[in-house]
């Protein structure tokens, strides 16, 4: 066993480094963020609105990347933006990991009348867009960041429970299980103590895809004005007033896209790489 | 919000009454259900119109970009898929795969914005905003603009329909695309191996012959169940995407009834894209039924 583990060590493919690397310093950043940010992300000054990021012409050396029609300062909106973000992320991809992954077992795993009922209500959850249910959800919900993290979770769900209850399934018909049943195992024992170990490093790619899908909704709802309030600094809001400014200072929209990007592309780039990193057969 | 200042008790009851707000909620939930079997959907709160003539008359511009989006997505995830299988094990393969790779981990959402900064920004060749320039006067009878404006040959029209529609299609179109481009060139490769392939080969057509003619009308089959599919999702994602490009089609209109808490408005919206999703899986199998012969006589 040592000696297959030690085989199997081998080079960590660099867009696992890459990605993982991105989303450490933006941990990092959004962490140190009172340190690192140049201005109070909420501050208003009227006087150095629509100032140019530092290499052009009438930059202003308090704003490093520009300020907006506000004059509020962009990179620390940015910093100070990287905070909710990952927060979102942290909290709907966990809650909606424990969610789905714990359905997707009981349902893989017990079959009979509990996976009826959890298929069931796969196959309804799956045939509405997500889009349309986030703002139907929010439309009920009132605004805020509690809603847009239970609609996250009301919604994604499925992503986990559909996959887990198909590995849990497979794993639930191996030898191993057969055996722990024999030695006289409780159903439940098993469950937790066979089959999820078995299935968590696909639970662990999962939750990363999902962590940069609760990136991406937190932006779109905060785009579209539906998130936390609009003075608050999220990346789609920035985002949305870039967007309506464009033409006067493209580096409100500039920067702040340029970050969303990176960071969803790490997300599911961090998914992938660990995919393949885990999967005996590519090894 | 909809009374002034100094309203008295009296005002809040009776707007309440208005709008049947004073009753319990299954009796109001009866009243809709009753106006529905009745043909209407009630009035919108905001615009104190009927909902039923709001939502149709925005239709037409949703189904109109679902539909461009969708053939873009076809035409590009299909020539990707060709272009890889008849370059299999070459550069070309390798740098489709990492194309598809990409595309397929970014959203629509940030193709959209990427488009309004290269193509209405940096390069301005595509209009960023709006469903067609108010300059033109529009002598239309239905709200079909883009189909319309081609069976009355208004090309000038038509052609600035397509520059507004083209990069919120194209957004839309890329993650459709690549997910084509991936299942297809897959069953393309598998169905390569086959041994009637290798038959027509030895037979002397050319390889382009080959995947064209013997390949792809087998292993089309998958990547068409997996458009249905995909479709709906992307006809939800238009929600967003008019957002985005300042469209004026149905998902504009229900941030906004989301935003104005317009709740009648955002149950006949609601009702339509469900109606619209049922009608596209619909189509999807029976669409399916007819390509596949093992199923018309199951």
């Amino acid at each position: 066993m040592a000696d297959g583990r030690a085989a199997a060590k081998r080079r960590i493919n660099p867009r696992l480094w890459l990605s993982g690397g991105w989303l450490l310093l933006l941990v990092l950043a959004a962490l140190a963020a009172p340190l690192l940010a140049p201005q109070d992300p909420l501050a208003q000054d009227l006087f150095a609105s629509r100032l140019p990021p530092l290499w052009q012409m009438g930059a202003e050396p308090g704003y490093p990347l520009g300020s907006d029609s506000l004059g509020r300062d962009v990179l620390s909106r940015i910093l100070y933006g990287a905070r909710i973000a990952l927060l979102v992320a942290l909290i709907a991809g966990t809650c909606t990991c424990i969610l789905g992954a714990g359905l997707g077992l009981v349902a893989g795993y017990y079959r009979g009348w509990p996976d009826m009922v959890i298929s069931r209500f796969i196959d309804i959850w799956m045939a509405f867009p997500p889009v349309l249910f986030a703002i139907l959800l929010i439309a009920v919900m009132g605004t805020g960041l509690v809603s847009i993290i239970v609609a996250i979770v009301v919604i994604d769900w499925t992503r986990f429970a559909r996959v887990i209850r198909a590995e849990a399934m497979s794993q639930g018909a191996m030898d191993y299980v057969a055996s722990a049943k024999v030695a006289g195992r409780a159903r439940f024992g098993i469950m937790l103590r066979e089959i999820l170990p078995n299935v968590l490093p696909t639970i662990v790619v999962l939750l990363t895809l999902e962590m940069g899908i609760a990136v991406i909704v937190e932006a779109i709802l905060s785009f579209v004005n539906l998130s936390i309030s609009t003075d608050d600094p999220t990346w789609g809001s920035m985002i949305a007033e870039g967007r309506a400014s464009v033409h006067q200072s493209w580096w409100v929209l500039v920067f702040p896209l340029i970050t969303l990007f990176l960071t969803v592309l790490s997300f599911s780039q961090l998914g992938g790489g660990l995919k393949d990193h885990f999967d005996p057969v590519l090894r | 919000m909809m009374l002034p200042p100094g309203a008295g008790e009296e005002d809040i009851i009776r707007l309440k009454a208005l709008y049947g707000y004073d009753k319990s909620i299954p009796e109001q939930f009866l009243i809709w259900v009753r106006g529905i079997l009745a043909g209407g959907f009630g009035t919108s709160i905001t615009t104190r119109q009927p909902v039923l003539s709001l939502v149709l008359g925005r239709l037409p511009a949703t189904l109109e970009l679902s539909v461009m989006a969708l053939v873009m997505a076809i035409a590009i995830g299909g020539m990707l898929a060709l272009t890889g299988t008849r370059h299999r094990g070459q550069k070309a393969e390798a740098l489709i795969d990492v194309t598809n790779g990409v595309s397929l981990s970014v959203p629509d959402f940030l193709w959209g914005l990427l488009f309004i900064l290269l193509f209405g920004v940096l390069w301005p060749v595509f209009h960023i905003s709006g469903r067609v320039s108010p300059a033109l006067g529009l002598p239309f009878v239905t709200n079909f603009y883009l189909f319309e404006s081609l069976v009355r040959l208004r090309f000038d029209i038509w052609l600035d329909l397509v520059s507004h529609m083209f990069m919120p299609a194209l957004a839309l179109a890329i993650p459709l695309a690549a997910i084509i481009a991936q299942l297809l060139k897959q069953s393309l490769k598998e169905t390569m191996h086959l041994d009637y392939v290798t038959l027509a080969r030895t037979k002397g057509y050319s390889e382009n012959y080959v995947i064209l003619r013997e390949a792809l009308p087998n292993a089309v089959l998958p990547t068409l169940t997996l458009v249905g599919v995909q479709f709906t999702f992307l006809i939800g994602g238009t929600i967003i995407i008019e957002r985005l490009f300042s469209y004026e089609g149905l998902g504009n209109m229900a941030i906004d009834a989301v935003i104005n808490r317009d709740l009648p408005l955002i149950q006949g919206i609601v009702i339509l894209f469900a109606v619209i999703f049922t009608t596209v899986n619909l189509l999807v199998d029976l669409t399916y039924a007819l390509l596949n012969p093992r199923l018309r006589h199951g």
